[in-house]
Order: structure tokens, then sequence, then C-alpha cells
């Protein structure tokens, strides 16, 4: 049973990667994943955001209400060398390499252009074979067109491509106006892999405190619905690969996702809910599957219920919509 | 010769630079001004530097002065070079071991920092009360006069004390020389190693104690050869000053430095000398320079530099053998000696050995107390008075005694113009940044240019809002002046309201330049000018730039920082170095300074450096506008003459021309002073809602300030409101019909803080982001909320009979009699202090041990501790930092005593007075507000008939009848005091089994010295003298005082519990034992956002860190547990309350993997504690005795 497959250029020996989660904060950890199967890891991601807000707020509070009270002119010792900058990332993402054999990804969440570029070139320094671009953008600005948001990203990503050599990934949200079109642009910037897609953690609203708070909640299988549905759709039609990320937390969905198109599946939630020895079970229950089903290889697997080769391509699109509906029985 | 670097560094960086290098322990505990040496010293040591012998320093922060003198005396014995830093009250706590350390003739240096001692006052300012105070310890004393020196005399003194086994005391002046920063030559590491000879040391090293070479070394002596013992030091004695000078000479032949013993300075045929030590004589000189050059006076100084032993035979060889007269001038006071140390001995050393055909005239004088300045027209007045027939002896210079008459008059307009003497006065706020882009400014011109250059920083003694004066010099030559800039050449004013509180222009030469940060665009700027101001400019033809360097700050992301901006338009046009030079140097500053922080903040500086520029505009005198702006009064008419005649002076910042007069004899003055100083700080206020307000009382108990305050009241009263004024009905079945209810800010006072927002409960159901209380701009409403807060003062307060104090409600109708003080906007302890304040204050007595509380709380100008409208309210007094609980017992055993005969006394007149009252006098219950009440009645009643009574026995009574209400002491302090310098104390005071109550105001950091760990600092936070996060963790104080069984112990955090703190604090009040309160008490030196500093004491009590509990002796009396926990099982990790706060934060980015260490050491450390504290509120119910 050969499953492997080729994701980005990367030769892995199955399609499924633990995505960028707390699972890969310790070399530790990613030894485990590595034991437990998995082809590749995509580290946790480096957030610039929050990079910068951890500089300004430690600047902030060692230097707040200093020289200004004779008897405590400072209020905490001279400082030493503070690792501010993204040092210990790094540092993790080289210990990574020397640890592990399978291939690292790096993940980047920037926030600005050259905070792109600067970070992409370290993480590529660093060691990493592969960089993963968390595009995680809320236009909130009523202002602005969504084409400058498209424009911004192909432009993002043409500069990073020039400036560093090991292969691109760019996690995309589902929220663009042409999808398959933004694909395309993506694509032919030279996007290596698009990663469908970034789960947006919305907030809530807690009633007792009238708060807008945070949600985190894991997610389930029927969110792999609506990468499914694009990966098959984009599956042939763009020379990228693609990686299916969100909701996939069994064999089956594992299976479905390459019948789709994906290279990769990225699991997350499942791993960080029952454990890292689920990657074992899935892989096992996927040979079984396919030993039962008589498919031999991943490759063969791969887009074969894609939009292109399916007998009913509208499947996937509006009208499938329609039929979904008609199959209610309407009570009353 | 060597090259040695140049440094631009202060005085206490100089001592610790040497002794650090030159010792193997360091033994301290912090106190201003002194505290930064052992700081130095113990960041050196956290990153490895290493001593002139390899080896990196063991520096140990102990739990007083008392206790790092006890160490140092251990280490000297066992053979270490150790050294300590202290000053002050610090030193007198060392005098004992210092006794021991010179009768065992060991060689080591005390670094101190000359300060003055409490004595009507404390002051933590600079004179040499405090060594003079050792002089007969046996310490040999020697004293630097500047910052170079500070340096030199610490290695001098290394070597002197190895040489000739006396220890030595190297002194210098608190602040003036310890905090001045100054361009001076650093020595090499070469020069230590060449002044320190090895042979001494090993021979210090074989006096130790070794089980190898046991002796016995402490004895007890008794009358046959305890005398004996004592003078077998002598020779040794008479040695060390030839060691010394021998010292000095070696260190010339190193440096080219020259001193001695004595050093003159001044005309070779002088007949006039002053004598002196300690910075003043750096004006001296300069004074000298000035008076012989231009005036051609025969005038000199005579610097002592080696005090103790005194070389007589030095001294009158160091002497011009033309003088005539000398005034001999000491820092210090000795109330009741002929003349004070250092005039004294120079009368004995000329008596003793008089090189003179005729005796010289010596006159004695005191000058500088406190820091007091010491200009060049003093020194010229004490010249002039040597010149008369008979001088005035024993007298003071720089004051106006107009009561015992010893000032000599001097004349304020004489300065001296240096030439190619650049001075600059600087303006600013604590918080903008302007002290630390001025020392950056000093090091940038010091350290990259050949200009000489000195800094010296005036800071006020708030803690929110302070203003703080950078006075910055720098020249071609060596700059003396160790004194206030009197006239500069630019001025600049980083807050545009700084102008109505200084006259700031007053001091600037005509033609100068003044630099203004103005909020405003340029029109407007010069219309909300002062009018005084736009005179002055036109007056003295200013050359008047403008700036609105928030704006720039805004738009580069600095915030209200506007340090560099303001740096950048100094350099701009101040021409002190070419612009481009100066921007390039800016720029590589803010590299030094911030590059350990991070990219985006040098970024973001570099930005805000380009964009200052082109922001930076030049009003010219024929453009300028007129202004109508007239300047307020400094206090209200309506305050009392002593505040508008003589704390209105210290307002208005010429609190120096106050003379002795008007001054208390006995340090006591009025209260509720506060009230008067209107600091207008804050940019935003609370605005109230009373549609949306619930009425919980919740936002008063937690003010800070007691700037927003609560009244229920009768509608009636409202006849004459203003219209502006904000009512609602008061809810709750316990009002009558009709009241009305008022909160009401008073914005004036209120600093911003925003706690009584964060936690105000009520939302508005329209939008709820607004609540009942919600932020807006100060400037709009103040004029209409100064006349609400009249208004709302002259309502009645409400009845505190029947206010229901247990509830945060009822209890926040009280009247705070704490208000307005200088904590920090957010204070995490004030609002505990004004609870004590509103529910027990009219009849409250407090110690405050030194530290924050007593600063806030005791610091001139005005104080916060205030009365009611019957006269009644807390009498507070500070005695020292580790006395606090001894202090306060003292007062309940004075309290229980009054009471005691006062009823002896009332049974004695009972027969006069009737039976009738004195049982109900005696036997009063008075276990509430409305059982004092009564009692206080039957005083009153009692009073009349005593004044009717001709008798000793009447009038005595009539002195205490006081007492026979309930006193409540109340023994105050923070952590440092209470967990480590007054533990021994508090420790015996809860053992006594008296009532008194403990209030522990706990930071869990030392805070008012900024932020030195104490024994209540957490495993993992970083403080000062735990550079590497603390390792092992929190004391349990509670725990210990728990253990005595009979003292109510509570711990508590309003911001988490509000209710359980006011539980508590009436628990213990009512207990008639010891009580004890541990309050958690949020502060700025946790690195926290202040605003939300609630959250962080829930996180602390949810994570269990700052589990909640009260233990009641009277429940174990009652068969029940005492042990009630008020906090539930952690509901949060300890990090993710920790990794909330800088302190603990800030040890992953500088040592992540130490960090983590701590960090699971914290975790198990607050596991085992939880499981503890529960199985204690567990445990079967206690058998009563």
């Amino acid at each position: 049973m050969d499953l492997s497959t080729t994701y980005m250029g990367l030769k892995l020996k199955n399609p499924i990667v633990p995505s960028a989660s707390p699972l890969s904060r310790t070399v530790d950890m990613v030894k485990r994943l590595e034991d437990a199967g998995s082809a590749a890891v995509v580290v946790y991601s480096l957030f610039e955001e929050q990079l910068t807000h951890d500089a300004n707020e430690m600047d902030h509070y060692l230097t707040n209400g200093t020289e200004s009270f004779a008897e405590a002119l400072t209020y905490f010792p001279a400082a030493s060398e503070f690792h501010m900058g993204p040092e210990e990332y790094l540092r993790h993402i080289s210990n990574l390499k020397s640890a592990v054999s399978i291939p690292v990804i790096g993940s980047l969440n920037g926030v600005s252009a050259g905070g792109w570029m600067k970070y992409a070139k370290l993480i590529e320094e660093a060691g990493a074979d592969a960089l993963e671009l968390n595009v995680y953008y809320i236009p909130t600005d009523i202002d602005k067109d969504g084409t400058i948001i498209e424009e911004i990203y192909i432009r993002d990503l043409l500069k990073i491509k020039k400036s560093i050599k090991i292969p691109v990934a760019m996690k995309l949200s589902p929220y663009f106006s042409s999808m398959s079109n933004m694909a395309k642009k993506l694509d032919t910037a030279g996007a290596d892999a698009l990663v469908l897609f970034n789960r947006f953690y919305q907030p809530d609203i807690d009633l007792a405190e009238l708060e807008v708070v945070p949600n985190l909640e894991l997610s389930t299988n029927f969110e792999m619905r609506l990468p499914l549905r694009w990966i098959a759709i984009l599956y042939g039609k763009i020379k990228a690969s693609l990686a299916a990320t969100t909701g996939i937390h069994n064999h089956e969905d594992v299976i479905k996702m390459i019948m789709a198109g994906a290279d990769i599946t990225c699991l997350c939630s499942e791993l960080l809910g029952n454990g890292i020895g689920r990657i074992t079970e899935i892989l096992r229950d996927m040979e079984k599957w396919m030993e039962e089903k008589e498919y031999i290889s991943v490759e063969q697997m791969k887009g074969s219920v894609s939009q292109k080769s399916v007998s009913d391509p509208a499947a996937f699109e509006r009208a499938n919509y329609m039929k979904a509906l008609n199959n209610y029985k309407l009570i009353i | 010769m060597a090259t040695r670097k140049k440094v631009t560094i202060d005085g206490n960086e100089a001592a610790a630079y040497v002794a650090h290098q030159t010792n193997e322990v360091i033994a301290i505990y912090p106190i201003t001004p002194s505290s930064p040496m052992g700081e130095h010293s113990d960041a050196w040591s956290a990153v490895g530097k290493k001593n002139i012998w390899g080896s990196v320093p063991v520096v140990y922060e102990m739990q007083s002065e008392g206790g790092a003198a006890g160490a140092v005396h251990g280490a000297l014995q066992s053979g270490s070079l150790t050294t300590t830093f202290t000053a002050s009250q610090g030193l007198l706590l060392m005098i004992p071991n210092m006794y021991k350390i010179a009768g065992e003739l060991t060689s080591t240096v005390f670094h101190v920092t000359a300060r003055s001692l409490a004595a009507q006052a404390l002051s933590i300012f600079g004179d040499h009360s405090d060594v003079m105070s050792t002089r007969q310890t046996g310490f040999a004393m020697l004293c630097s006069n500047n910052v170079q020196e500070v340096m030199d005399f610490a290695l001098i003194s290394q070597r002197a004390s190895l040489e000739s086994r006396i220890p030595f005391l190297h002194f210098f002046d608190g602040f003036r020389t310890s905090h001045e920063v100054v361009k001076i030559e650093q020595l090499l590491v070469e020069d230590l190693k060449a002044m320190i000879d090895d042979k001494f040391v090993k021979e210090h090293r074989a006096r130790a104690m070794s089980p190898e070479n046991p002796f016995i070394r402490g004895t007890a002596q008794n009358p046959d050869v305890y005398f004996q013992g004592r003078e077998t030091v002598n020779n040794f004695y008479n040695a060390c000053p030839a060691i010394t000078q021998s010292a000095m000479d070696k260190f010339f032949e190193i440096t080219g430095r020259r001193y001695n013993l004595f050093d003159y300075y001044g005309a070779p045929d002088a007949d006039r000398v002053i004598i002196l030590m300690g910075s003043g004589a750096e004006t001296t000189e300069e004074t000298i320079d000035y008076l012989s050059g231009k005036m051609d006076e025969k005038v000199g100084l005579l610097k002592v530099r080696l005090f103790r032993p005194f070389s007589v035979d030095n001294f009158v060889k160091a002497l011009p053998k033309t003088v005539k007269s000398i005034a001999v001038l000491d820092r210090t006071k000795e109330p009741g000696s002929i003349g004070e140390p250092l005039y004294q001995d120079i009368i004995t050393a000329l008596n003793e050995n008089c090189p003179f055909d005729k005796m010289p005239k010596v006159i004695g004088g005191r000058y500088g107390l406190s820091s007091k300045e010491f200009t060049p027209a003093m020194v010229k007045a004490v010249f002039d008075e040597l010149k008369k027939d008979a001088p005035k002896n024993h007298f003071t210079i720089g004051i106006n005694d107009d009561v015992s008459h010893t000032s000599l008059d001097y004349d304020k307009d004489f300065t001296i113009d240096i030439e190619g003497l650049f001075c600059g006065l600087f303006y600013g706020l604590g918080a903008d940044g302007t002290v630390g882009a001025n020392k950056n400014s000093i090091k940038i011109i010091g350290e990259e240019t050949e200009n000489y250059a000195q800094g010296y920083f005036v800071y006020d003694s708030k803690k929110s809002g302070s203003t703080t004066v950078s006075h910055l010099r720098f020249g071609k030559k060596p700059i003396k002046s160790t004194y206030l800039i009197q006239k500069a050449d630019f001025v600049a004013c980083h807050q545009f309201n700084l102008l109505e509180k200084f006259d700031m222009l007053k001091n600037l030469k005509d033609g100068g330049v003044f630099l203004l940060n103005s909020p405003y665009n340029l029109e407007e700027t010069q219309k909300n000018l002062p009018k005084r101001v736009i005179q002055q400019i036109k007056d003295k033809k200013l050359r008047f730039y403008v700036i609105d360097g928030y704006d720039v700050a805004k738009e580069t992301g600095m915030g209200s920082r506007v340090n560099t901006i303001m740096q950048t338009c100094f350099f701009a046009i101040s021409g002190v170095l070419p612009q481009e030079e100066a921007i390039t140097q800016i720029k590589k500053s803010i590299k030094k300074t911030y590059g350990m922080k991070g990219d985006e903040i040098v970024k973001m500086n570099y930005n805000a450096v380009d964009k200052t520029l082109e922001n930076l505009h030049k009003i010219e005198i024929k453009d300028i506008l007129e202004s109508n702006v007239e300047l307020p009064p400094i206090v209200s008419d309506k305050a009392p003459d002593y505040v508008k005649n003589t704390l209105a002076k210290i307002l208005e910042g010429i609190g120096d021309d106050i003379p002795v007069s008007e001054m208390p004899v006995d340090g006591t003055f009025p209260s509720a002073t506060a009230q008067w100083e209107k600091r207008n700080i804050a940019l935003e206020v609370p605005e109230w809602d009373p549609e949306v307000c619930i009425q919980c009382g919740k936002c008063a108990i937690i003010c800070p300030h007691a700037t927003i305050r609560i009244k229920a009241y009768d509608e009636g009263t409202l006849k004459n409101a203003p219209a502006s004024f904000k009512h609602t009905k008061a809810k709750g079945k316990e009002f009558e019909p009709g009241t009305e209810y008022s909160i009401q800010v008073a914005v004036e006072d209120c600093t911003g803080c925003g706690l009584c927002v964060e936690i105000c409960p009520a939302k508005n159901k329209k939008e709820v982001k607004l609540k009942a209380l919600n932020m807006i701009s100060q400037i709009p409403v103040r004029e209409q909320e100064r006349t609400n807060w009249n208004f709302f003062l002259d309502i009645p307060e409400f009845d505190r009979t029947k206010a229901n104090v247990s509830t945060v409600k009822g209890s926040q109708f009280l009247q705070p009699l704490f208000e307005f003080s200088g904590a920090c906007s957010g204070c995490g302890e004030t609002p505990y202090v004004k609870l004590v304040s509103q529910l027990f204050g009219d009849r409250a007595i407090i110690a405050n041990a030194t530290g924050c509380s007593s600063i806030y709380g005791g610091n001139l100008p005005t104080t916060p501790w205030a009365k009611n409208k019957e006269g009644r309210g807390p009498s507070w007094s500070n005695s020292l930092f580790e006395d606090n609980a001894e202090f306060g017992l003292g007062m309940r055993l004075s309290v229980d005593k009054h009471t005691e005969y006062a009823k002896e006394l009332l049974v004695r007149l009972a027969p006069v007075i009737g039976e009738q009252i004195v049982n109900d006098l005696i036997n009063a219950d008075q276990s509430n507000e409305a059982g004092i009440h009564e009692q206080r009645e039957r005083v009153n009643i009692l009073k009349d008939k005593l004044k009717k009574i001709d008798s000793p026995e009447a009038e005595d009574l009539m002195s205490l009848s006081d007492y026979l209400v309930k006193k409540s002491v109340w023994i105050m302090g923070g952590d440092g005091w209470a967990y480590d310098i007054g533990y021994g104390g508090l420790d015996h005071v809860l053992a006594s089994g008296k009532n008194v109550n403990i209030l522990v105001l706990d930071t869990e950091v030392y805070s008012n010295t900024g932020g030195q760990m104490s024994k209540s600092t957490m495993i993992g936070a970083v403080a000062k003298f735990a550079a590497s996060g603390k390792p092992v963790g929190k004391k349990d104080l509670g725990m210990m005082a728990m253990n005595y069984g009979h003292v109510y112990v509570a711990k508590v955090a309003m911001g988490a519990n509000d209710t359980q703190t006011l539980k508590a604090f009436l628990e213990a009040e009512s207990y008639d034992g010891p009580s004890i309160i541990i309050a958690y008490s949020h502060c700025i030196a946790h690195g926290i956002n202040m605003t939300k500093a609630l959250d962080n004491q829930k996180a602390a009590v949810d994570s269990a860190h700052w589990t909640l509990f009260r233990y009641d002796p009277r429940n174990a009396m009652q068969g029940k547990n005492p042990f009630k926990l008020d906090s539930g099982a952690p509901k949060i990790k300890f990090e993710d309350y920790a990794y909330k706060e800088t302190r603990y934060k800030m040890l992953t980015k500088s040592d992540p993997k130490h960090a983590a260490v701590l960090m699971k050491l914290a975790q198990e450390f607050v596991d085992d504690k939880w499981k503890m504290y529960e199985r204690l509120a567990k445990d079967d119910a206690k058998k009563p005795e």
C-alpha cells in the first residue's frame, strides 16, 4: 500500500500533517507526532502582531512610572537582553530540524509587508523545509474594496517568493467574492500550495457580563464540507498543491478530502481532543479501508471525486443546493 | 599613561563600579539614595561580571540594614572581602556592627550616600547627619566631593583599609553626588589591580575564622582588661592617615590625579578660608575662582578628605599661613552641642597644634541640610562674614532663621556666569520620559564630544502626575556647579500646563531659547499661554519654538511619551551639536537604549525623530499674539491661613523662602490639607449616569484617591443645587421616602485611573460599552464639576449610626478621612487605607511604617489624612521603617493606660459626678456606631460636669475623658516592613495579645524604593535583587500569625471580593486582641495595566496564589472552626495569572528555560498551599477551652 503523496514538491510518506497548533510547541511533542506517523509538521504560527505587541507592552511596563519619583527611579532590575524578536521561534524550527526527519513547515501570521518579508527569510534560514503563510485578515473597513485586499495578498506573495527559495503555501479564508479566481491569481503569483481553509475563531457574547468573549471550540466533521467543495472545484485547475484543513477527524474524512483532490490533510482538533495516537489509528483505518476497496495508492485516489472527475460536476455547484433542500421533508 | 574611557555616570554607579570589582561578598538592603549601588552590583553579578580576581561577587539582600551589617560582619570574619551600601537610618542600624568590625580591626569599606536622619520629619535628601552619627565607631571616614572622586576614593579607601586594617566609611552627598550624572574618567581594571595589594588580601583572609586554625573572637571582658583591650588599637589608628596618604600617592602614580588628606584650594596667601566636606566644596571652588579672579579677594578652601582618623598634623600643614579667619561648615545639626562635629574638630586641632603666631578666628556654621541648595551667593556671604571683626558664630546659611537669628543674609541675585557653559532647564512630567531623554542627551554629549556634561534631576513627592525638572550643563571645562541652574540658556517646557505651576522663564537669560510642547496649533498655543509668559518672551527677546509633540507621538505610535521628540527638538535648536551629527547620535543612542527591547521599539523611535523636525516651528516675537490668560491662585481663598500662607509657598515652588518661624517646632502639621491642592492631573475623569447606576457603592470603595463620593440625603437639600448637579432617588428600603442619592466626582483631584469604571457592574442597556460611570475629558467639565463638588461637600454627611456598614453599599456612605493622596494613579494600597478611615477614622490612631504609605500619607506640602465636620479624624504618625509594630503597640498601651486611669478617676469622682453616669461611662457598649455615638454624648455631659468641679482630679479627668470613647489603633505598612525589617517587632506585637489592628499593604515587593525583592515576593517574579526570578516561595505571614491561635488573621483582595474585605476589616477591628489583615495590593512595580488591575487581583485569587480567608479566634471559643476559606478551588493555572504581569513575564523573554522551571515550582507551591488551606477549612471544630 502506497500512502505517499507529494505536497509543494515535498515527498511525504502519507497525507496526514498536523496543522499549526500548540501540538508543535515542544520538540518532544513533535517527536511524538513523527512517531505516531505524521508525514510532516506545520509548526505553530509566528505572529508578527504578537511580537510587535509584546515588544511594545514590555517597553511600556518596564518604563511606566520610572524617572518620576526620587526614591523609585526604576521598578525593575537593569534589563538583561530580552528576546522580543522571533529568536525563540527560529531556534525552535532549528531544533526541530535536528530532532526529526519529517519535513518541518514554518508558519507565519503576518500583518505588514515588512514583517512578511523579514520573518519569511528568517524562517527559511532557520532550516524550515517550507513556509505556510497564514492569512488571517478580517476586512472590517467598509470603504476597502475587495480587489484591494486581493491585491495586497498577491503583492506580498510575489515579494516573498522572490526573497526565499523554499516552497510557500497560502492558508486562506473562504471569504473571497471569487474563490476560484483568487486561487488562480495566487497560483499564477507562484503559490506552491493553497491550504483551504483557515478556520476563524468567531467571538461570542457573554450574556451575564454583556461582553464579547473569544470562543474556541474544536471543529466537527461537518465543517469539512466547505474545504471539500473548494478542493474538488480547484483540483486540476491550478498547479499549486492543495491542503485540506478544518473538520478532518477520521480516516473517512481523510479519504474524502484526497478524493476531492487534496494532496495532504491537516489535522488539529482531532489530535487536541483525542490525542496524538489518533494519527496512527487513522492511518491504520485508512489502509484497511483502501485494502478493502482495493485501492493501491493515495495518488490513485487523489482527485478521483473532484469536480472534473465526477459525472455530475454541478453537484459541487448551486444545483446541488437545490437538491439538498428538496431532500428535506417539510414538517409543519 | 594608559588611556581611560570617559563615561557619563552618577555617583552611585561610580562607587559600585569599584566596590563590585574589589569585593567577594556584598550584603545589602535598599534605602534611598544608596539603593542603586546594590542594584548595579546585583545586575552585574546576575550577568556574570567578575571582580578583579576573576570571580563573580555574591550579592545578597538582607531583611534590614542591621541584618546586612551582621552579614557583612560574618563574611568579613570568614575572610571574604565584603562591602555594603547604605544611608541614613540604615547606617544607624549598622552602628552596633560597625563598633564590632572596627573593634576587631577588620578591613572593609562601607559606601554611604550621606542623607538626613529622621528627626522632626523624614527626609530622603542629602546631608551629613547620618555619617556624623558614626564618627565614634572606629571607622575611618573618607569623603568624596564629586562623582570622579567617588570612583577614585572608593578604590583608595579599599586599599587603605586592607593595609591599615581600619574599616572605612566612604561617603558622598546623597542625591547631589549619588544621583548627579557627569562625565568622568573610568578607572581601568588594571588600575584596580594595581591599587589592591594581594599581600593584604591574603593577610585579611589569614585572620579569618577557620576550624583548621581555631580561635575565639568576640569574647566578653571584665573591668580588669576591657579598658586595656580598647587601647590596643591606637597604633593602627595613628598609622592610618599615612597609609591613606600613601594610597593617594600610589593612586596619583597610576592615574595622575592627586589627592591629599586635606586639599587646599585658592589663594596661597588667603586671609579667609572655608573648611568643609562634600559636594559643597565644588561650589566653593567655583566661587573662589570668581572672587579671586574678578574681585581679587584672598580666599581659600580646605577640603577635608579623611575626617577620621583626623590627622592634626596634616591639617595644620595644609592651611595657608596667612589665614586670619576660618569658617567651618557642617552639613549636619547637633542640637545642644557647642558646635557641629567638623567645627569642634577644627577648634580642637588648632588648639592642640596651632601653627600660627596668632590663633585665627574660627566660626562654625550649618548649611545644606536635606539637600538645601548651597550656592555661590551663600559661599560669598560666608566669606563676607569672615571679613567682619566679630563674625557670627554658629550661623546658618541658606535659610531665613527669624527665630533664633542664626542665619547669614546673602544676595540671592548673586550668580556666577561661567563662560562657555551651556545651561538648560527641562520641565516635564515623570510619565512623559523627560528625565530619561535628558539622561540620554548627557550621555551623547558627554561620551561623543569633548564637552564635559552634568545632569541633575529634581522630582516632586507625588507618585502620580509628578513633575520633573532636569538641570543640564555642558561645557569645555570641568563643571563644578553643584547647585541648581540659576541662569539658563535654554528652557524647555514639555507639558503645557506646567507653565501655570512654575515661573520657568524667570531664570532664562535674555535672548535665550524657549521650547514649548503644546497640544494646540500655533494660534491656539499663543492664546492659551499665560499672560506672564507672553510678556517674558517679549521682554527677554526669547527665541521661541513650539511643537505639538503629542501629535508626533501619536502619529508615530509613541503614545504619551514625548521624550524622543523633545530630545530631538533640543538638539535641533540648541546648537550644542551640529544637527546632522546630533540626529545620528540620537539614533545611535535609541538603538543602544531600546535595542534589547526589540526592533519595533527602535523603529518607532527612529520614526519619531524623523517626524519631529518637520513639526517644529519658530514663532518670531513680532508675530506673537496677545493672551488674556491669568494665572489661577495657588490655593483657594477658603483655605485655612496656614495653608494659604505657608503650604501654598511650597506648592508654588518657593518653599525655600519659608522662614523658620513658619515651621512647626515639633514637626506637627494640621490635618486635611490635601483638599486645597487642586492638581488637575487627570486628562479624563469619570462621569456618572444616574439612569444606569444600581447604587452598589463599588466605585467609591475602590477609588484610590477618594475622589468619587456618595451621599444619600433629604430631597429638600437640592433646593439650591446647581443646575448640572446630578441626583436620583435613593434605591433601597433602608431609605426614608424623599431620599435622594448622588455620586459626585472631585474632578480636580481625580487622577483618572479608571478603576471605578472598571469595577462598575452596571451597563447601559442600549449600548453596553457605556456603564454607570464613563470616562470623559476633564477640561470641558472642570468648572461645572468644581461647583458641583463644592455643593456636594455642603450636603450633610449620612448619619453614621444609620449606615449599614456591613455592606459595600452602606459602608460607602461614610465619609473618607483619607483623601487626594499623592499615591500612584490606580494605587492598590490606598483603597484599604481609605476604608479604615471611613469605618473607624473618627476614632483611629495610626502608626504608619515608612514606605509608600508614609510618603503618600505624610509627605509635604499637603497631606491626605483628613477630619470630619465635627473635627474628628485619624491621628497619624510615622516613626521609622523597622519599628512600626512596636510604635503602634506603644500607642495601644498609652490609650489603654489613659482609659484605665480615666475610669479610675471616674470612680474616684463618682460621688461628685453621679454614680449613674459613671456606671454608664465605664460599662458602655461601644460595639457599634450607635453605641459609640451614645458614649460620645455621655463624655460631653461628663465634660460639662467636670468644668464645674474645681479639683486636680477633675482637671486630670477632663484631659483624659476622650479616652472613654473606644479608640481604634491601626498599624499600617508594606510587606518590606511586615515581612522583613519589621517582622521581629510585628511578631512580638502579635504575641502581645493587645488590641491592635495591623494592615499589611502587600505589594510583594519594596515599592517605595523601586521594586526590590521582599520575603513576600513570589517564586518566579523578577524584582531588583532577584533579577533572575525569585527562586523560593512567598512567606506565609498569615499562617505564621495563625499559629498563635489568639490572633485574628485575614487575607483579602478588594478587587476580587470587596464584601469579604469589608467583613475582614469589621471583624478585625471588633476583635479585642491583635488582628492582622494581609491585603493584596496591585502596584505599578508589577508592570501591569493599572486600569485593569482588578483583573489581576481576580486572577491572583482564581489561581489560588492569593487565597482569601479569615481566621477568627472567637469562633474557636465557640467550638467552631476558626478558619474560613473565602475563595474557591483554583480556577486557573498560576501562570495564567502570573503572565498577566511584567514581573513574571519578563523572565520568559530574558531566560525562557529558567522561567519555565520557576513557573513549575510556583505552581507546585500554589498547589501545596491550596491543599493545606483546604485541609484547614475542613478541620473539625475546635473544642472550646
